[in-house]
């Protein structure tokens, strides 16, 4: 039992950390420009392509830079020749906008790189088990997602609360005239900021390519948890996404592991309802139903605080 | 005059053509996953598909026809596959084949026998090869359907006759997909395994969601927690290769009874595990059956396609159609799937194989293979450096099950 549970506990903290390290991007973006991006994860998705086909070029370390710049660089002129153009039709047609390039990115990458997973693999230098939990091996790799993801909220944090930078681009969304008064061109820092919230998603896309499988539906099978983390942590809040991912990733992972079922705490049905419908919903256990337990999340979240864990803004 | 002359002979040649082409083909329309979870094996599937009929027209076609694989893309979805289905029957096609998803197939079948009651004359037949949930030639078994890969059913009998004799077997864990065919894999196990080797415990039981799942890591502290030795699983696509990956990763040492291990990222996975030799599949054939034909087309087949051939049955299923329309001389669905009842066949990796006409189902030799070290010379996987050994060989006879199929015939 304790085993389980200290490994469970280290399994949800590895998938949150991951969760995070994608919905970092995406609440940044959203903080700063208001901008829900449909296709953040699709950036998640060309990173990790980027970084396998660089790193069978240049081996992994060279790709972990060149992809997230890459990518972020696509994401700047999404934002320059695209987004900018569209924002004046307002919110709605930015929706539609970033939900088409999401599709129109997984038939790209599916054209170059097939439908087939890609040979994308651990670099031979992490390749080793870090440590061992009760004759459970642990990546090295695994541990080296968790840093990276520690060190990303850790960075953006500061830049954002204790820098210049930080403050202009605060300042950019809620007054956007004065900060132009004051000399700094609001378009270019928008531009900047979606390009590194897009290279943030590639990031993780590099990293966590090689421990998940990289194919060209990866986005998809992502995609709509990162919204759940990012609207249970607050809209816009970073440190609100931080503990969703964490809360995400362990409350998947718990319920995984539990095998109990209505049946298992209340007993069978009796035999008048046994053979009805409601045996089957009675037999169900939470294990089975691991996967939807965030959405129910979201549900619950939306219903009773719909700005979110620490999220300030109504929505 | 001339001018005016010119255009019409432009227009009407190309349909000329059109319609030559359209008389001149077999149309096969392959209906399986192209994007999503199950993309990886909808892909190879069809490149050998399309190997097959490249292979058949250089022998000049069925019946002097010219064979053509048109893909369409189902997302693992049975709505999906009716709508595509109905694309295809638009199309010309009149015979479909399709295998990934037990699901998939059910409403397949339905839709094509609905669609074959209502429309005498233009009859599509529906050749399976690769759905094994066992109802599809039971219970809801159609004239219109045959399927050329063994039934969950007769692969459970024949891996646990195997794994009764392997007393280090102990402890069992089942985990499969969440659908029509990973249910009847685990109650399957459940039974056979209880009837045959009462002392085994079964110590976990586990179905999740089709093709949804990222990270298996939960599953694989649970398996790990149960104390298992064994896992039993039914798990295909990247559901499979995702499993052994996470099993790898955290260095679960257990042996494994699958169904298709084999299949894309799979053997990867099993090569990072190092569990030589311990990871056991069930299929009617694989790269090194001693039997030197098939060990030929292994060969041409990697050289051109660039995988290794994952269905043998696929091609036992295209030569069969070649063969029963050249019994019948005539490419009618109707005069076809007569002849394909009851026929015999010599099957790709050797040994004959029968299409028993009561319920469709094709018989063939089985093997079961495992995974790791191989000598010099035979093939390996994925460039692993590992290849399938053969550890046990079940002839047709003693996979024949009987079958509750009431069959209605046009």
């Amino acid at each position: 039992m304790l085993e389980l549970i200290v490994i469970s506990t280290l399994n949800g903290v590895l998938y949150g950390m991951l969760l995070f390290l994608m919905a970092s991007g995406l609440t940044v973006i959203f903080s700063m420009l208001g901008v829900l991006n449909f296709a953040h994860a699709s950036f998640y998705m060309l990173g990790a392509f980027f970084g396998y086909q660089i790193s069978r070029w240049t081996g992994f370390w060279p790709a972990l830079l060149i992809a997230p710049l890459l990518a972020g660089a696509i994401g700047a002129a999404v934002e320059r020749f695209g987004l900018r153009r569209v924002h004046r039709n307002g919110h709605v047609a930015e929706l539609l906008f970033t939900f088409g390039l999401a599709f129109a990115i997984e038939e790209v990458v599916s054209i170059i790189w097939g439908k087939v997973p890609v040979d994308y693999r651990t670099p031979a230098l992490l390749d080793f088990p870090a440590f061992t939990i009760f004759s459970t091996n642990y990546p090295a790799y695994k541990m080296f997602m968790l840093a990276v993801s520690v060190v990303i909220f850790i960075g953006l944090l500061v830049v954002l609360k204790k820098t210049r930078i930080g403050l202009i681009v605060q300042a950019a969304l809620t007054h956007p005239h004065m900060v132009a008064h004051l000399g700094h061109n609001v378009e270019r820092i928008f531009m900047l900021v979606f390009g590194v919230g897009t290279a943030l998603a590639a990031v993780a896309g590099v990293i966590a390519g090689p421990s998940l499988v990289t194919q060209s539906n990866m986005a998809s099978l992502l995609g709509p948890i990162l919204f759940v983390v990012v609207v249970v942590g607050g809209l816009g809040s970073l440190p609100g996404a931080f503990i969703a991912s964490l809360l995400i990733g362990l409350l998947q992972t718990f319920a995984v592991s539990i095998n109990a079922s209505p049946a298992t705490l209340f007993g069978p049905l009796g035999p008048d309802l046994a053979a009805s419908w409601l045996n089957d919903i009675w037999n169900v256990t939470i294990a089975q139903i691991a996967p939807i337990m965030p959405y129910l999340l979201l549900v619950l979240i939306l219903i009773f605080r719909p700005m979110g864990l620490l999220g300030t803004r109504e929505t | 005059m001339r001018k005016a002359l010119l255009a019409a002979v432009a227009i009407a040649l190309p349909m000329f053509g059109s319609v030559a082409v359209a008389q001149e083909t077999v149309k096969i329309g392959y209906i399986d996953p192209l994007s999503g979870g199950g993309a990886s094996v909808g892909e190879g599937g069809l490149k050998t598909f399309q190997y097959l009929a490249d292979e058949l027209n250089a022998k000049g076609g069925i019946l002097g026809k010219k064979v053509e694989i048109v893909p369409l893309d189902n997302k693992t979805n049975p709505q999906e596959s009716l709508i595509q289905a109905q694309k295809a029957i638009d199309a010309g096609v009149r015979y479909v084949t399709q295998g990934n998803g037990s699901s998939v197939a059910g409403a397949l079948s339905d839709f094509l026998t609905k669609y074959n009651e209502r429309n005498p004359g233009k009859e599509v037949l529906y050749f399976n090869y690769a759905a094994v949930d066992p109802v599809l030639t039971n219970e809801k078994c159609s004239f219109w359907h045959f399927r050329w890969d063994a039934n969950s059913d007769i692969k459970m009998e024949a891996l646990t006759n195997y794994m009764k004799d392997v007393p280090s077997i102990k402890k069992v864990y089942l985990i499969n997909q969440d659908y029509s065919f990973g249910q009847s894999v685990r109650t399957q196990a459940r039974a056979m395994l209880g009837k045959k080797r009462p002392d085994i415990e079964i110590v976990g039981d586990e179905l999740h969601p089709l093709l949804k799942i990222s990270d298996f890591a939960p599953y694989v502290a649970k398996i790990k927690a149960s104390g298992a030795d064994t896992v039993v699983t039914g798990n295909w696509g990247q559901d499979i290769a995702l499993l052994l990956k996470a099993a790898a990763d955290a260095g679960l040492k257990v042996s494994w009874y699958t169904y298709y291990a084999g299949g894309a990222g799979g053997p990867t996975a099993i090569k990072q595990t190092g569990l030589n030799h311990q990871v056991f599949q069930i299929t009617e054939g694989f790269a090194n059956v001693d039997h030197k034909q098939s060990q030929d087309f292994e060969k041409a087949f990697r050289a051109k396609v660039d995988l290794s051939l994952w269905y043998p049955r696929a091609v036992n299923e295209m030569r069969m159609f070649a063969a029963a329309a050249e019994k019948a001389k005539s490419l009618d669905p109707v005069k076809v799937a007569q002849a394909l009842e009851d026929m015999k066949f010599e099957v790709l990796d050797g040994g004959e194989g029968i299409m028993r006409k009561d319920d469709h189902q094709f018989f063939q030799p089985i093997y079961i293979s495992s995974f790791g070290d191989i000598p010099a010379g035979q093939f390996d996987e994925e460039k692993t450096g590992w290849g399938w050994k053969q550890v046990a060989k079940i002839d047709t006879a003693q996979t024949m099950l009987p079958t509750t199929c009431k069959m209605d015939r046009p």
